[in-house]
């Protein structure tokens, strides 16, 4: 079957798609995009969290043909350009990358959280990463990534005009 | 006023070169990673790929009747179903021992050994042509650790004309270590208590996130290119090349990018199958292993059973210790033999004890097949050995941090091999630091508006509002060694070139160094920055075009190969010097004095006598050197005597634990740890590292174990083996200690296995404290709290 959706911003098509592939793998290695990760393929690590129309889903959970003509946002997606995302920029910061495999995941899912809460507490922090599974870092450096991207957010929104979310 | 006497071009010689030994400069490959432009073995794609599966066996011991593979031969899209008569080559690998079928022969030996492997168009085509593939089985009762060790009635995992291990029977590899009078009557007579307990550790496994996965894409020479997620490239391709027929030239390894490792890719996975199939047909093939397939397709832990005897005197001394350690190694024996190695050298701690008798035995069974995992058989015995130290405390009264610091090796201490410790051994100090760190706050779980239960156990499921919760605290210290041992002639390689680019000093760092996520590429470009004074270093794509670089396991490759890139480093450096003499007439002694930094050469007061690229001029330098720890020994076989390791590394654990005891229910509040890095090179990846083990350490204790029930693996998947999560993890204060190692580059000492040690046993007296149970097994359940 073939399969149009928006991907980063960007109209994409797949063709040739077998009915039970799922949206990671069209991601993976229909359309070029593998940076959403295959750590476990059924919806228990959290490493090819993607948004769906605004909403971060596993996307190994998500049959393809659940995506015709919606909107999927990638770790791809988040930088602009050479400019990374503030989260981006706090997980090499803070240390909070080993491996880097669970990283992607974790970035979009981190997004998510600040872009709902501009200052979690620690709790809300684990509570929001919970489905995220890190083996290397133990998740301190991850917690201060999360910390530091929140704070530099803040002090955009702070030196941003009015009315304009940093 | 000196300031005005000294020359104009001189350089402060105490500041540190910038990201240079020392620092924590940000890995190189973290902006790649944070983009999601990382190329993980998973990520690899060719024109014309086709897909490579394996099936599997689902029992644990049976004679295989016949193998019927047409009807997924016959499937469109499928290129090549291949079993053991399609191999070139030998039919066996293994690390240390060559006994393990690349497919199986006639016989399978453990739940999930491939038998048959397939290559495909799409995976969904693999899956039905493997589903498609009809076995006849002679399903035989299993084998396990028990059984193993009474063949005569039980059988043989292996038929005695097949036997390739050291020993005999079941036995893949024992050893035997006889320290003073052991356990004699006369020794056992010096004691006024005798603490004697039996423990048990289940089988962890390493659980990285990214799946073993690779590309193998045949050449125009009839060779291969292997593009793959290891831990060592040379050793995978010295097991694969007998398999294809092919010599090494023609099996070229490129290391992709590699989602964790931890031990699990030590051995190889789908290396040879991925090959055979390119080889077969022709086309690239990629295999990517699904989470179910990774728990089948990789070594684990070893379990371990483990008695320990202490012997005391009333104030407190030790006076003797026996062990007796079973490991189950499961159907093959990867590197059981060095496993065993460890767990006796290491099997009583980083205590002084006048007498030791231990042996340490691992089995082949038809369980699961165990090998490397973080901490390499110290992990089991600290468990046990620690838990001893607290009972032996309890009995005698006496607090048991004390009792521990009392007893606690140090520099100069004879270990129970013969082995006496010529560098820092702080485990007193480690003990020391970490009981006096400030406590967590208690019941910190109460807050103005009621009970917060996300700090309580049970978290979020409400479980209790804090009735049932009683805190505990545990203590625990370990012994790791560092590099390979027991006379292994492990060296690493290292490639360094420095040439002028665009008008400046460039270095290129050419390894085959695994970099796993660990930071030894962050930790190379450090090395190359302090030895030659430059800024830019740039890494050369890890492959088996370069010298052996050895394993990423046993805490090594920041003192093997960042000992070889800073050996290679030097070598460039005289190179440049000696270009000085000849372009400048500089003294043999004077040029031997001057040093490089800030991209000019020094004298050692500081002085300026050229620039780096002027002396480089147009012609690079390029060295390549081949770095080696000191020799070490074999244990004797009888005696277990020998100079058997080469360094030695220390963490101590501080766990405080909220428990549920009506429940059963167990949340870790905060796990403090200290440890003794000899030198942090790079700090912010040190503490990483500590965390990161501390963190498994605690998966052991309370929640990871693969289930294996008559050889049957029971929970392949992360929805049934619990890894911690973040909600898991509580804050982990690290004390990093630097007593250099004069042995050792920079004074360093491996860091990344120790704290993987302490961390279980620490938690685990924690509960301990707070429920009053024996709890002799780990990883503890909630039915061990409740007795339900």
């Amino acid at each position: 079957m073939k399969v149009t959706f928006t991907v980063n911003g960007r109209p994409t098509e797949a063709d040739d798609v077998w009915e039970g592939e799922s949206l990671l793998y069209v991601l993976r290695e229909r359309v070029g995009l593998p940076g959403s990760k295959n750590a476990c393929e059924q919806g228990e690590c959290g490493s090819c969290t993607v948004y769906l129309d605004g909403d971060p889903v596993c996307s190994c959970l998500v049959a393809a043909g659940q995506v015709q003509d919606r909107e999927v946002g990638t770790v791809e997606g988040l930088a602009q350009g050479d400019t990374l995302d503030p989260v981006q920029q706090a997980f090499v910061d803070a240390g909070a990358v080993q491996c880097g495999f669970c990283t992607p995941g974790l970035l979009v899912q981190t997004h998510d959280l600040l872009n709902r809460a501009h200052h979690p507490s620690d709790a809300e922090i684990r509570e929001a990463l919970s489905g995220n599974l890190c083996r290397c870092t133990g998740y301190e450096k991850i917690m201060d990534a999360v910390r530091l991207a929140a704070a530099r957010k803040a002090d955009a929104r702070d030196a941003a005009p009015t009315g304009l979310e940093g | 006023m000196a300031a005005l006497t000294k020359p104009k071009n001189l350089q402060d010689v105490a500041a540190p070169g910038r990201d240079g030994v020392g620092a924590s400069p940000l890995r190189p490959d973290g902006i790649l990673k944070v983009k999601g432009d990382f190329a993980y073995s998973s990520d690899l794609w060719h024109e014309d790929m086709l897909w490579g599966m394996a099936l599997r066996s689902p029992h644990a011991r049976a004679r295989i009747l016949s193998v019927d593979v047409s009807a997924a031969l016959a499937q469109p899209g499928v290129y090549a179903v291949l079993t053991h008569e399609d191999i070139p080559g030998s039919k066996f690998y293994g690390l240390e021992i060559r006994d393990q079928p690349v497919l199986a022969i006639d016989e399978v030996r453990f739940h999930g050994e491939p038998i048959v492997i397939v290559a495909a168009d799409h995976p969904e085509t693999a899956r039905r042509a493997i589903a498609k593939i009809v076995v006849e089985y002679d399903v035989l009762p299993s084998i396990g650790p028990v059984e193993a060790l009474d063949p005569e009635r039980y059988g043989y995992v292996h038929a005695p004309a097949d036997y390739k291990a050291h020993a005999f029977g079941n036995i893949v590899h024992s050893q035997h270590i006889h320290h003073g009078d052991g356990d004699s009557a006369e020794v056992r007579a010096l004691a006024d208590v005798i603490v004697r307990g039996e423990y048990e550790v289940g089988m962890q496994d390493q659980a990285f996130l990214g799946p073993e996965s690779g590309l193998a894409v045949p050449a125009e020479d009839g060779g291969i290119d292997l593009y793959i997620a290891t831990q060592w490239l040379h050793v995978d391709r010295q097991q694969m090349c007998p398999v294809l027929g092919l010599p090494p030239e023609k099996v070229r390894l490129t290391l992709a990018g590699v989602g964790g490792a931890f031990g699990g890719r030590e051995d190889i996975s789908m290396q040879v199958h991925a090959c055979l199939l390119a080889q077969h047909t022709g086309k690239p093939v990629k295999i990517v292993y699904n989470r179910e397939e990774s728990f089948f397709g990789h070594v684990h832990r070893h379990p371990a059973t483990m008695v320990f005897e202490h012997g005391a005197t009333r104030d407190g001394r030790l006076v003797f210790v026996k062990a007796e350690i079973v490991l189950d190694g499961g159907a093959y024996a990867s590197t059981s033999p060095a496993v065993v190695g460890n767990a006796a050298s290491l099997g009583i701690g980083p205590y002084v004890i006048p007498h030791a008798a231990v042996d340490a035995t691992a089995v082949y069974t038809n369980n699961p097949p165990c090998g490397a995992m973080r901490g390499f058989g110290a992990v089991q015995m600290c468990f046990g050995y620690e838990t001893q130290m607290d009972r032996l405390a309890a009995e005698l009264g006496l607090d048991p941090v004390e009792l521990r610091r009392m007893n606690a090796m140090e520099q100069g201490s004879v270990l129970p091999t013969g082995q006496v410790v010529d560098a820092p051994a702080p485990v007193a100090e480690l003990l020391r630091r970490v009981k006096e760190m400030p406590l967590p706050e208690v019941e910190n779980w109460r807050t103005a508006d009621g009970p917060d239960v996300r700090e309580l156990p049970g978290g979020l499921s409400n479980t209790t509002h804090g009735e049932g919760v009683v805190r505990g605290i545990g203590y625990a210290v370990g012994i790791k060694n560092v590099g390979f041992s027991e006379g292994f002639d492990d060296y690493s390689t290292a490639r360094v070139r420095l040439e002028v680019i665009g008008g400046a000093p460039v270095a290129l760092v050419h390894t085959a160094m695994a970099e796993v996520g660990q930071g030894g590429i962050t930790v190379h470009a450090q090395i190359v920055r302090t030895e030659l004074g430059v800024d830019q270093v740039t890494m050369a794509p890890a492959d088996t075009r370069v010298g052996s670089a050895g394993s990423t396991s046993a805490s090594r490759q920041t003192y093997m190969t960042g000992g070889a890139v800073k050996q290679a480093a030097e070598a460039v450096r005289a190179v440049v010097l000696a270009r000085g003499r000849d372009r400048y007439g500089w003294a043999p002694a004077f040029a031997a004095g001057l040093r490089l930094a800030g991209g000019k050469a020094l004298t050692a007061a500081g002085e300026v006598v050229a620039d780096l690229v002027d002396l480089l001029g147009d012609e690079p330098v390029d060295e390549t050197t081949e770095f080696r720890h000191r020799p070490t020994e074999a244990f004797d076989k009888v005696t277990g005597q020998g100079f058997g390791h080469v360094q030695y590394t220390f963490c101590a654990h501080r766990a405080v634990v909220d428990v549920d005891v009506e429940l059963g229910l167990v949340k870790v509040i905060e796990l403090a740890a200290a440890q003794d890095v000899g030198k942090a090179i790079n700090p912010l990846a040190v503490v990483g590292q500590i965390h990161g083990g501390s963190t498994q350490g605690l998966g052991l204790a309370v929640m990871e174990e693969i289930i294996v029930r008559d050889g049957k693996v029971r929970n392949p998947s992360f929805t049934d083996y619990l890894i911690p999560t973040i909600l898991d993890t509580p804050p982990m204060p690290v004390d990093v200690l630097e007593l250099a190692d004069a042995h050792a580059p920079y004074g360093l000492r491996g860091a990344g296995e120790a704290p993987t040690l302490s961390s279980t046993p620490a938690i685990v007296a924690a509960i301990r404290a707070a429920t009053g149970l024996p709890l002799n097994r780990v990883p503890v359940r909630p039915e061990h709290l409740t007795g339900t």
